[in-house]
Parts: C-alpha cells; structure tokens; sequence
C-alpha cells in the first residue's frame, strides 16, 4: 500500500484482549479501528440488575439459546451459534463458546482473576511436560499490577506457593465469608486444604481516581486523564443481583463498562460492530495491509486498512482468520509457517460434586447474596506431592465452591430431592424444602490441561458459515493427566463433604471419562497459536507478535502456551497489555507498520 | 393465564417485589419501589434502568432481559389445567406459612413449561399422567377425575407413585412423571414472591455493606470464634 492507512491499528474483537489492546493503543495516541462480530451492547442500559426468575420465561432456566439462563448477559452466544456452525472430528467432543456482543464474553465472565505464578511460566522446567512460556512471572507481573489497578479486583495476598502476592495498594478488600464459606474452611483446615479470600474483578470499594491512573500510567497524561474519568464514574458492588448479567453500575470488570468506555474518550477510537472479520491481507512484501470484514447489515464484503493488525477474536476464532489468510505467499494460512496455527488448543478441566450439609439446615434467615460470586476458594495445595511423584497427575487445580442462601431460588429449585425425601409431597415435601433450604453446596474444581497433539482445530474444507466463511473442525482427547486429575477433584470433594457431615448428592465416578467435563464446556479454551523463544516451534514472539508477519499480532487466548489453574481473562488482558506496549513503540520507532 | 405470566413486569415493580423480602414488610409496594430505588441511586449514582431495551432484537438469543415476554403459545386446556391445579396443591398445599401452589400461579408456570416447543416430551408425559390419575380416579372411586376426589382420596393415589424406588414395575412411568411434575410444582412455587417469603430468602436488594453472617448463624454453626477478615 503507497498511501497511509486511515488507522494506525485495527483489533479485531472487544473482549478482554481486545479491549485492552484497543484502550492501550488509543490512550497513546494511536488511531485505532476495533471491529466486534456482534451487536453493540451498554451494560448501563440493558442489563437486568433485579429482575427475578419468576419474571422470565421458564423461570430463568437455561436454554439452548440462553444456555447459562434467560439473565445470562450473553447475546447471540452460547456453544452454539445460529448461522455459524463449526464441525468436531468423529471420535472428538468439543463444544465451541462465542459471544456475538461488544465486550464479547467480559460481559458474562465469571470474574475469577487468578495470577499465573512462576511454575506457571516455566512448567516444563519444573515437570518435563507441556512448553515453557517465553517469559517468566517478573516479566509480566507489572502488567498483573496495572491490571488489577484498572478493573478493580478484591483479594488478598496470602502468600501462598505459585500463588502470587499483587503489590501493596493493588487488591481491594475481599468481602467478608458468607456462613458456608466459613463451615468449609473449619473443615477444610482439618484436612489441610487451603481456603482464602477469591479473587474476582468485583469492586468492593471504589477506585481512587487521584491515585490509581497516575500509578498505572505515569508518563501519559490522555490515559491518566480518561481512566480517572471512568473510575469517577464507577460504584461499588452494593451485594445484590448475579455479576453474569453484567453490572449496571461498572462495579465489575466487563470491556464494555471499564476498557472501551476510555478508550473511546480518547477520540481515537472509532467502534464498527456487526463487522465480522474473514481474513487479514498482507502485500508483497509479506506485511499485514488490513482486513476484510462482512458487514452483518448489509452482508457485504468491506476493506479496512491500518499499520498494524491486532487479531483478539478468542484462540479459536483468531486461528480461524490466520487460517483462512490464505495468498500464494501463505497458502497454508498466515503466521502459519511453524505449521502450529489451530494447534495445541486447551481448556480448563472442570469436575464437581453437588452435596447437602445438614449443619446448613434450617438456619436463621438472612442475606447471603454478597458479590453473587465466591468470596473464598481453596488455591491448588499439593505442589510438594506432585513433585515427588505422589500423585498420579502432574498438574494442579483449585477448587471453586458455592450454594448456601446465595441468589434468588430459581428454575430446578429443591428439585431431585429423593434421596433426601424418600419421595416426599404434600405437607411434608413443603416442610423439607424450607429445612433443606440453603443447606445445598457444589464444589467444582478448575484444573490444568497440559497442550497435547490430539487437540486441535482446523480449517473444515467442507462447510461454510452464512457469511460464506470457511469454518473451523475440532479435535479433541483428554490425557490421562486431565482424567485423572478430574478423578482426585471428585474424590477431594467426597472427603471435603464427609468432613463437613454432609450427603453426596451426585456420583464420584471411577472412570475420568466420566467425571471430566466435555473440552470447551468450561470455556476456557486457549492455545492456537502459541507463543514461542523460537519462530519454528511457535506462532508468536513473546509480546504476541507473529514471527513471520512482524505488523501482526494476537492478544487473545491464543499465545498461551500452557493453561493453568488459573482462569485465563486476567492473564490475557495483562500479557495483552504488554504486547500492546511493544506495539506502541515499534509503532514509534516505525520498526513496524 | 393469570396476569403474572402473561404480563411481564418492568423492573420497578420487580424491584418492589424484592424489597418485600427484606425488613419492611409492612410497605406497600409503591413506597418499597421508591425505597428500593433511591437505595440503588444513592449507592451507585447511576439511575434506575429503563423500563425496556430498544436494542434488544427480541429474539431467543437476545431477548428484551428488561421486559420479558414468554413468546410462544400456552397449550393446555381448561381441563388439563384445573387437573393440574389439583395435583400441584396436592403437592403444595396451604399451610400458615404460605399459600397452595395454585394460588400463586404454579398452573400456569407448568402450563408455560410443557407448552414449550423444546419440551414435547414433557407435555405427552404431563398428558399420559393425568389420564392415568383421572382413569385411577374412576376405577377406584367412581369419580368423573381426579379434582373431584377428596384429598383423602388423592393421596392414596399418589402414595402409590411418590418415590420410584418403592413403585411397582407397572407404575413406574407414572411414578416418573409425578417426579418430574413434583420439580415443576416446586419451581413454579419457590421461585414466586410468596415461595421467596416463606424460605425467608432476602437477598436481591441492594445494600450499602456486606457484614457477612449474623451472630445467630455463627453460634447455629459453631462458628462463633471464627476470623471473618
């Protein structure tokens, strides 16, 4: 291209890697294009702060169209897509999660933000499996830092093994334990678990907008200026309505409430939704030129031309465009010379159990909704073991836990009671259900899959999707690392239960197979193209740029190349950030672009 | 249809709603709509939420989560509908705490469930049930169905199919379907203001602390001396 393009950047996508890329880009005076699939959306305005269940269809329950409920800030999202399918290989089970809003899945996030610790970097290092990350844990915890300061994140630094501390004044204050929390911990502290404050992107208090922008930026006047303006205009959580509807009042983290709202108060932003990218171009000289988009509105093909391209579509979706970036330069997708791009996709494996405690039973009513999310969690506990071979899967997983009085009774409530009941109606049946009220716990657990050779995504040469874009195949195996780790989560949870004096409600299986959760149902997935030290055994640098196309980035899921226990939006938006700094001064250094 | 399902409320009124839950039951619910949305305003500085969404497409997959409507047809008959009234009071009835399930709109919730287009399934189940109640009805007690028996008399039916592991072979199905329909009855009852009320759930109002549990909770549970940070 002779003539300058109209943008410095374009980012494709509005989530969490999008979002930041877009927000660091335009705070440092760079013109930038985000382009999002999905419809424009204002959590200030549509979200249901405290609309319940009985007010919605089926009382709130999910559905295929609304698989996390009919309140589940999700639009046009879900495993399944109307309009844009994706195949998965015989033999394979792997279910694909997209959001078609901005802010794409921040708005419905669990919130969990969990650090990477050092093992988390370096985890062939220490157990011979896997790949070792390009950087190490004191390379991106600066990035940590900025980014818990910006979207409010409660917490505390307990100090634990691969646990990281944040840097004083960065956490907010955890909520105080709800009374099941604190039953678990008594019992947990017997068996020598671990529970302690969660950390979750939920404001407990508000930001100091005199303090915190300087913090995070000292040597840029715009990005202080519009970050003290939008933490000005965020509240507190005041401990009512479920945090996966999205928050009204900005008191959680989502991009549509506390990254584009900035960004765009820069003046160099400009937000095309509805635009859903099919490939990134590039000129002879191999250099990304821009992208092609379909305009959903009026189902052309458009061209958008910039310096630099920021894929943050989610991995899968990101691996699909580079995919689909095919030229005689690039026949086998762009960025793709490793051979590597749509390989090595992970999920989080997910185990639980469901459980009722009678010590629970019949307490004096009170108010249990607190952040809607936990306020406490156990962290992976036996680092010591694993190392000396104790266990029979390498990798660790922390385990999530909720029930008690915590939102509103909704769809299924005091349903499949028999065990309890012995069939129970009538006077009786309404008599169990008061007693048993509030004494229901599930304990899930959130562990490491270690990146194999039979997970991966590929280009479906046979279907398209309605705008005529190829789409993705899935593959898909579990290790024996994942199913046995799913094995102990359910066992860990049976001794938990027994030792809290509670009934099972659910089977603790013997097969892995069972007890695991299907890839992609916990919607973590990550990995695609990876990120390496070497250009042929990887897709991208450390700072998200691809090797053979130096004006391409992804600042997704997709360069992870290890998925911990640790919830990945946290870590995508700070390895995100210090990708979008580099891009930042390549840009200024015109070494790029 | 009664008025509550087939009119979706605006958010005022469900924030009424909520805030009947808390302390101030004596309120009316005009006076707990402005409390509980002054409460919002004064804790966020933001103001309440429009009573709609316009950029919502109204589709199953963006609905209007601000207003919302159940869009499609309710399909039971006025006679399937008073037999399943009968059977969700013989499943939650009245008592000094709350009322029957059929007092509170549980029929109509039912009759929302199994008109679904998803949930064919269960409305044959639903059907095959009652026929079977209704025809038990007339062979056992000569009644015209299941509504004219006494309570007595219902009972003694559905003892016979209240827990699976106990029913006779022969009955299994229906023991399945009075299952599934005991989940619906307790769904459509919990989940309503006056279910909300009994279980004493008081959440879903906003507050300007979280204290954590009182002090009767921690001495219930033994917690008494637990550090709560």
């Amino acid at each position: 291209m002779s003539q300058t393009p109209t943008y410095d950047a374009i980012v494709v996508g509005s989530g969490a890697g999008g979002g930041i890329a877009a927000f660091i880009l335009a705070t440092s005076g760079l013109r930038v294009l985000m382009l999002e699939a999905g419809r424009d959306y204002d959590p200030l305005r549509e979200t249901p702060m405290f609309q319940l269940p009985k007010d919605a269809p089926l009382r709130g329950a999910g559905t295929p169209e609304k698989p996390f409920g009919f309140y589940d800030a999700t639009v046009d999202g879900g495993w399944q897509v109307p309009g844009e399918p994706y195949s998965v290989a015989d033999g394979s089970e792997f279910m694909w999660w997209r959001s078609r809003m901005l802010g794409g899945r921040t708005n419905h996030w669990g919130r969990i933000s969990l650090r990477m610790g050092e093992y988390d970097f370096k985890p062939r290092s220490r157990d011979g499996l896997g790949f070792d990350w390009p950087m190490s844990y004191e390379d991106v915890a600066p990035y940590y830092d900025r980014t818990e300061s910006l979207i409010g994140v409660y917490g505390s630094n307990e100090g634990l093994e691969n646990t990281p501390n944040s840097s004083p004044g960065v956490l907010q204050p955890p909520p105080k334990p709800r009374a099941y929390e604190l039953l678990t911990r008594k019992a947990c502290r017997r068996m020598g678990i671990p529970v302690v404050p969660a950390h979750l992107a939920i404001m407990t208090q508000t930001q100091d907008p005199d303090r915190l922008p300087g913090e995070i930026f000292p040597n840029n006047d715009l990005a202080r200026r519009v970050t003290a303006d939008s933490m000005r205009g965020r509240a507190a959580c005041y401990w009512a309505t479920p945090c996966g509807r999205g928050c009204s009042i900005r008191a959680n983290f989502q991009s549509t409430t506390v990254l584009i709202p900035p960004a765009l108060a820069t003046g160099n932003l400009e937000v095309r939704t509805g635009a859903m990218v099919r490939e990134v171009t590039v000129d002879s000289q191999g250099r990304a030129t821009g992208v092609h988009y379909i305009d959903k509105a009026t189902l052309l093909d458009e061209f958008a031309a910039a310096r630099v391209v920021v894929l943050a579509a989610s991995a899968c979706e990101s691996a699909r465009i580079l995919l689909n970036s095919t030229s005689n330069q690039f026949p086998d997708g762009l960025a793709n010379s490793s051979g590597l791009v749509g390989k090595y996709v992970m999920d989080t494996v997910g185990a639980g159990v469901y459980s009722q405690i009678p010590a629970l039973q019949s307490l004096p009513p009170h108010n249990e909704d607190g952040a809607s999310a936990m306020h406490m969690y156990m962290p992976w506990w036996l680092y010591g073991e694993q190392l000396r071979g104790q266990l029979d899967f390498p990798r660790g997983y922390h385990i999530e836990f909720g029930g008690g009085r915590r939102s509103a009774p909704g769809f299924g409530a005091f349903s499949g009671l028999e065990p309890l009941t012995q069939g129970s109606y009538g006077q009786r049946f309404k008599d169990d259900c008061r007693r048993y009220y509030g004494s229901f716990m599930g304990f899930d657990g959130r562990g490491e899959m270690i990146p194999n050779e039979d997970c991966y995504c590929e280009i479906d040469p046979d279907n398209v999707d309605r705008y005529g874009i190829p789409v993705l195949k899935f593959h898909w195996k579990w290790a024996d690392h994942e199913l046995n780790q799913a094995l102990h989560m359910q066992r860990t949870f049976a001794e938990i239960v027994d030792e809290m004096g509670g009934t099972l409600l659910s089977t603790v299986q013997t097969d892995g197979a069972r007890a695991i959760s299907k890839g992609g149902q916990i919607i973590h997935e990550v990995g695609g193209a990876i990120m390496g030290d070497d250009r042929r055994s990887s897709v991208l640098n450390q700072y998200c740029q691809s090797w053979d196309v130096p004006n391409l980035f992804v600042t997704d899921g997709a360069p992870f190349v290890s998925n911990a226990d640790k919830n990945p939006t946290l870590s995508i938006m700070a390895i995100a950030w210090r990708a979008s700094d580099y891009i930042v001064e390549q840009l200024g250094q015109r070494s790029i672009g | 249809m009664s008025d509550n399902t087939i009119t979706r409320r605006g958010a005022l009124k469900v924030i009424a709603g909520s805030a009947a839950l808390g302390a101030a039951a004596s309120c009316t619910p005009d006076e707990l709509a402005r409390s509980t949305e002054s409460a919002h305003e004064t804790l966020s500085g933001f103001d309440p939420l429009p009573p709609a969404n316009p950029r919502a497409a109204g589709t199953l997959t963006d609905p209007d989560m601000l207003a919302p409507v159940v869009p499609w047809e309710m399909v039971l008959t006025d006679e399937e509908m008073r037999q399943v009234a009968a059977l969700a009071d013989v499943i939650i009835p009245a008592d000094e705490r709350s009322p029957a399930a059929s007092a509170v709109g549980v029929p109509d919730y039912i009759n929302e469930f199994v008109s679904a287009p998803a949930h064919k399934e269960h409305l044959t189940r639903l059907r095959g049930g009652l026929a079977w109640l209704n025809r038990t009805a007339r062979e056992r007690f000569g009644a015209t169905d299941f509504p004219a028996l006494t309570t007595a008399q219902q009972q003694e039916i559905c003892d016979e199919i209240c827990f699976e592991p106990d029913t006779p072979d022969a009955l299994k199905p229906q023991a399945r379907f009075f299952d599934g329909f005991r989940d619906w009855v307790s769904t459509g009852f919990w989940t309503t203001q006056e279910g909300m009320r009994d279980l004493g759930y008081m959440g879903n109002v906003p507050l300007p602390s979280f204290d954590g549990p009182p002090p009767e909770v921690l001495e219930q549970l033994g917690l008494a001396g637990e550090d709560l940070g």
